[in-house]
């Protein structure tokens, strides 16, 4: 287990590397000045522009400005806003309102998406499975913002249900509505996901002799189909994060939600170039994180993976 | 009818007129269609059949775990005078397991593999309250392996599926049969999946089990000779129907229906050990074959093969010689390690004859056939074909020893592409070698067709059409398209059921003598080898452990090795008159 | 000797022959019509309403991207007059009137060329670079498998429509359907080359590949004429869901306002710029939303019959 994780981390670095490499060469290796193609068509403070272009070394040859860039990544150092605020600072007053919104998104889509997908597995072909079939299809359908303005309108003005913006401070219940929109693409791909899984498992060889060696289904459902079909639904959680970075972007957005999101979408709308650069490498690093981790949890989910490396 | 009561003992499990379905598209389609038998207790039946026959579903019937639509319709299933097929849910959880026990079919997939074997073990006891507490739980796990066959259990309990080698994954499951003592235990096909000298062993350990603790055995076969060879009674099933049923002897010495005739007569098992009761003469077996029969009496077949290969001149078609392969694995630490898949491997076939490389799996025989078809590089020694050492050659000239040598390979639904028609497959190598104009390819895709004996019109068909046996020789006839002078086939038989299997080694044979091909006949069953090779090349590990003619190597054999898979051939209970 | 009758010994019974009539062994019967995958597919298909719909929506939106004209003579830009801004539905606009006058009906079928046009392009791209990378990694192997699928993983990293805000954001002054499609399809294809390698491992260790070799077929044959058409079912649907994916990402990054500038008629620009109204005039905003959704709907529900037709495993999940 321990040789797995070594090699899961070792293998996430050059993939680290490379994406950092990626998004730096996007920005840096653009004709004419990048600093002035990141403000778009405005002009910059003169000031800024001058910090810009000392921290990003941009009189050096490419890839020392990029060693540079890498080096501050490793120290915590993910660029300076549009503003002038170091990123780190914005990340401290926004992450723990993103990580409620995530967290409640996550109880949504996994606990809710993985019954309602177990159920539906079960009992193919009935009445609640074709309808669980129906509505993931929809969903999955719906991009998130028609989803959220369908939220925000419906429950938010015509039943009164919900506040359609979030107050400040984030409270928890304010943030349910936005929660079950962001939630919402990747609960149905999870519906789906583990249906298929279920269906798959229960057909299996060994359910069968786990009948035939005297369990009840009570028994049975749980700890052979259930746990089983939940391997394949981990690994999609892994590349579906990225879907929910896209989608708390546009839902803390539109919804108002003081996070991380919020703050990469007002700057994408205001065409605040750094602060676009260094929030999406936050993210991108955030996800190559939770992937990571996703797939330490999948050695735990699997012991022939664990074994094997 | 079968289970007529001759004492005072009542049948442990009665079965009457048992019907099944299973419901599709287009209405109900029965798998079972009356079936009667009875099981006293103590006693050992199998049900032999083809896949197919309703085997395995009346097996299944018994404790409700029919697949997928499949229903008891009509019929009652009387397990110590209760009607099993009026239980409910809850009452069937309280049978299962713990008064009829399953041994499953395949030991790689009956085991969930995110759960350690300790803990698939224990759920099983506490399930049957056979123990209860956690250490008592354990020890009786232990227990129940230790009986198994698995000795160091207790080490062993907190490992995993995977970490286990098939014998011991199936005395796992044998183990978790019998947890509970029950009365029955039905085996389906218990040891199918293994190498035979495994086989044997638990199959010997299995009767141990049942015989000292008096338990009842179902036990479901598509071999005769096993069947024979570990129940006293036998129940020959077809297309769903019981057609033979009786002690095992009578049926084997006395077919009496058609079907168990043809069976007896394709059954390798039943043909070696026949063949060598006979002293190995196949000329001098007096039997009659029913008229039936014909196309799939192996014995037959062997004749025909064994009269052709005296006539056949004995100059070499093959020359291997201190041949070796060697494998660099990746070890653990970044180290790497050698393996030694074929060590100094030393062989000769003469032209028009059969040598059939035996061995059980990983004994290196696949890495052989794979060298000699250049589809692998040799680590050192050599081959030669026809005079030419292989290793030297070019591009072009390897292009035209292809066409001398061609393979069919085991699995059939994975040796014909599925998205191209039947004419073009066979046509490929004509193609590839641009032999012919297309109006001279397709007569000769028509004469190919006529020669592994597939009707004409199949030309424009697809391969999923086709049943296994099918697809196996439209493999054979684009093998023969190039006219070549070898053919290697690499267990192309072992994935057939019995009767096709013997048909095909019955056209395998006729086409030996007709085209005076060379085969090396790659297997891991021994009892095909004695009616199709002329000699015999037993690999383990790596090496050839003994290499003779198949005669001798049948009738007196020097390894010890070679004795054992002689020994775990079914059928060695039985002393059937020549 | 059938009627043994003394103590335990079991009777002989053997069925009656004329009621178990003997088949022959392994007879060919082919009455049906020839069938392989496509033609299996193809009859699965046939006899879908889901199917048809979705290929009637496909054709629907597809016919308003290319020829707008033909279902509204209302230009989407001009004639817009601030007089009928987020006005009701009039004769001739039954859609009503955007914020600035514009017609809502006009727009909607001028902005599906967009739509039609990114999903395209960005799938050309993805496949011409999955099916690429996928083949070379998948059939080759070896090193040049490691360098591929390392640098599959590093675009697969960035969540393509994150890497596209980048882009945009510095292609500002670029921005048009050619670049938003390149900036998609850049991060998007290592998904297919993804699915076609694992396809392609699957198929190339089949026996048949083996038989091929074992006759001197040349490994690029092999590739082209064996390997490639049996790894490409899955591709088709990846491909199909791939571009609702596109789709949907265009209309995002439109939203966001790095999309297309706000003169390209656009779903996405005209949901982001009806969205301040939502509280008074919501249909601005909802029938392009439905118009989106729709399109989106069909091409997926298309990837997901057609994961039905092709893929037998899927088909028992039906």
């Amino acid at each position: 287990m321990a040789r797995y994780i070594l090699w899961r981390v070792l293998q996430a670095i050059p993939v680290l590397i490379g994406t950092t490499f990626l998004i730096y060469f996007m920005v840096f290796a653009m004709p004419g000045n990048p600093l002035l193609a990141l403000f778009g068509d405005r002009t910059p403070n003169p000031a800024l522009l001058e910090r810009l272009e000392e921290q990003y070394h941009l009189n050096e040859p490419f890839l020392v400005q990029y060693w540079y860039y890498l080096s501050g990544i490793f120290q915590g150092d993910f660029g300076t806003s549009f503003t002038g605020e170091p990123t780190t600072e914005i990340l401290a007053r926004t992450f723990p309102v993103t990580i409620r919104l995530a967290v409640l998104a996550l109880i949504i889509q996994g606990v809710l998406g993985i019954l309602v997908g177990l159920v539906s597995g079960l009992r193919k072909g009935k009445f609640f499975d074709s309808s669980a079939l129906a509505v993931s299809l929809l969903l999955i359908s719906l991009p998130i913002f028609v989803i959220a303005f369908l939220a925000q309108y419906v429950f938010g003005i015509e039943l009164g249900w919900a506040r359609t913006t979030v107050g400040s401070g984030a409270p928890w219940a304010d943030l349910i509505l936005p929660a079950f929109v962001l939630a919402s693409v990747s609960f149905a791909q999870i519906v789906r996901l583990t249906r298929a899984s279920v269906i798959e498992t229960k057909s299996l060889d060994f359910v069968r002799t786990a009948y035939g060696k005297g369990l009840g289904r009570n028994r049975v459902v749980p700890v052979h189909i259930l746990r089983n079909s939940l391997i394949p639904v981990t690994t999609y959680l892994g590349t579906d994060f990225g879907v929910l970075l896209v989608g708390a972007t546009v839902t803390e957005g539109i919804f108002n939600v003081p996070g991380v999101g919020r703050t990469l979408f007002q700057a994408i709308l205001r065409g605040e170039g750094p602060t676009v650069v260094s929030f999406v490498t936050v993210m991108v690093l955030i996800y190559l994180v939770v992937n990571l981790v996703i797939d330490l949890l999948y050695a735990v989910l699997d012991p022939r993976i664990r074994y094997v490396k | 009818m079968s289970g007529t009561m001759t004492s005072a003992t009542t049948p442990l499990l009665d079965i009457r007129d048992l019907h099944v379905g299973f419901q599709t598209k287009d209405g109900l389609v029965p798998a079972v269609r009356g079936v009667d038998l009875s099981i006293m207790p103590g006693e050992t039946l199998a049900i032999v059949g083809e896949s197919g026959s309703g085997k395995s579903t009346t097996a299944h019937a018994i404790i409700d775990l029919l697949p997928g639509s499949g229903r008891v319709t009509q019929g009652k299933i009387l397990f110590e005078g209760r009607d099993l097929t009026t239980l409910d849910r809850r009452e069937m959880e309280g049978v299962r397991g713990k008064l009829i026990g399953l041994v499953p079919q395949d030991p790689m997939s009956n085991l969930n593999p995110v759960w350690s074997v300790g803990f698939q073990v224990e759920e099983a006891i506490r399930a049957n309250g056979v123990a209860s507490g956690r250490k008592e739980v354990r020890e009786h796990a232990i227990r129940v392996l230790k009986e198994a066959g698995l000795d160091d259990a207790d080490t062993r309990l907190k490992q995993f599926p995977h970490q286990f080698s098939g014998g011991m994954r199936q005395r796992v499951l044998i183990g978790i049969g019998l947890s509970s003592r029950p009365k029955l235990l039905i085996a389906d096909e218990p040891t199918s999946a293994l190498d035979v000298t495994v086989q044997k062993r638990i199959l010997d350990h299995l009767a141990t089990l049942t015989g000292d603790a008096g338990t009842a055995v179902l036990f479901i076969t598509h071999d005769l000779g096993l069947a024979a060879d570990r129940a006293e009674k036998l129940v020959v099933m077809y297309k769903g129907r019981v057609v033979e049923a009786g002690p095992s002897r009578q049926i084997l010495e006395d077919p009496q229906h058609p079907y168990t005739q043809r069976l007896v007569a394709a059954a390798p098992s039943l043909a070696s050990r026949r063949i060598q009761a006979s002293g190995g003469h196949l000329e001098s077996i007096t039997h009659e074959t029913p008229a039936r029969s014909a196309g799939v009496d192996l014995i037959a077949a062997g004749g025909e093969r064994s009269h052709h290969a005296h006539a056949a001149s004995a100059e070499p078609a093959i020359v291997v010689d201190h041949l070796t392969k060697e494998f660099k694995i990746r070890g653990g630490k970044g180290t790497s390690k050698v393996l030694r898949a074929v060590d100094d491997v030393s062989f000769s076939i003469p032209r028009g004859t059969t040598m059939a490389l035996v061995g059980e799996s990983g004994s290196g025989k696949t890495t052989v056939a794979r060298m000699l078809l250049k589809l692998e590089s040799i680590t050192s020694g050599s081959i030669t074909i026809d005079g030419t050492d292989i290793a030297g050659l070019n591009r072009r000239q390897l292009f035209s020893l292809r066409s001398k040598m061609q393979p069919v390979f085991q699995d059939p639904y994975g040796s014909l592409d599925p998205l191209r028609s039947i004419g073009a497959t066979i046509a490929e190598p004509l193609v590839t070698h641009n032999v012919g104009t297309s109006a001279e390819r397709r007569a000769r895709v028509r004469e190919l067709l006529d020669q592994v004996a597939l009707p004409e019109k199949l030309i424009g068909r697809f391969p999923n059409e086709l049943s296994g046996g099918q697809r196996q020789r439209v493999a054979i006839a684009r093998a023969l398209a190039l006219k070549p002078e070898i053919v290697v086939l690499d267990e192309a038989v072992s994935a057939l059921d019995v009767l096709v299997q013997a048909q095909i080694l019955t056209l395998l044979a006729e086409l030996q003598a007709e085209l005076n091909l060379t085969y090396l006949f790659i297997t891991h069953d021994l009892a095909v080898v004695r009616v199709i090779a002329d000699t015999v090349a037993v690999m383990s590990k790596g090496r050839i452990v003994e290499a003779a003619t198949t005669d001798e190597v049948f009738g007196n054999p020097r390894e010890t090795y070679t004795r054992e898979l002689l020994e775990a051939i079914p059928g060695a209970g039985l002393a059937l008159g020549a | 000797m059938s009627s043994n009758t003394e103590g335990r010994k079991p009777t002989h019974f053997v069925a009656p022959p004329e009621d178990t009539p003997l088949a022959e062994i392994d007879t060919v019967s082919i009455d049906e019509k020839p069938s392989n995958l496509w033609r299996d597919a193809w009859r699965d298909l046939r006899v879908r309403p889901m199917f048809w719909i979705s290929a009637a929506l496909i054709l629907l939106v597809s016919t308003a991207a290319l020829f707008p004209y033909l279902f509204t003579l209302t230009p989407p830009n001009s004639e817009c007059f601030l007089s009928n801004s987020n006005g009701g539905p009039t004769d001739g606009h039954p859609l009503g009137f955007t914020k600035l006058g514009c017609d809502v009906y006009s727009r909607i079928i001028h902005g599906a060329s967009t739509s039609i046009s990114v999903g395209f392009i960005v799938v050309f791209i993805t496949t011409v670079l999955g099916l690429l990378a996928g083949s070379i990694s998948g059939f080759y192997g070896g090193w040049l498998d490691a360098v591929i699928s390392r640098i599959g993983d590093i675009f697969f990293s960035i969540p393509y429509i994150l890497a596209a805000v980048v882009v945009m954001s510095v292609l500002s002054a670029y921005r048009s359907v050619w670049v938003i499609s390149l900036a998609i399809g850049l991060f998007a294809w290592p998904v297919v080359a993804r699915v076609l390698r694992s396809e392609i491992l699957r198929v190339k260790a089949s026996d048949f590949v083996t038989a091929a070799e074992a006759l001197g077929v040349s490994r690029f044959k092999i590739l082209v004429q064996h390997v490639l058409p049996n790894s490409i079912a899955p591709v088709i649907v990846i491909t199909t869901i791939s571009l609702a994916s596109a789709i949907v990402a265009e209309a995002t990054l439109s939203f966001l306002g790095v999309g297309l500038p706000s003169t390209t008629m656009s779903w996405g620009n005209d949901i982001s710029a009806a969205q301040v109204d939502l509280r008074t005039n919501p249909q601005t905003l909802i029938y392009p939303s439905i118009a989106l959704s729709i399109t989106v709907f069909a091409f997926i529900m298309l990837g997901e019959v057609l994961r039905d037709a092709l893929d037998p495993k899927a088909r028992a999940l039906r």
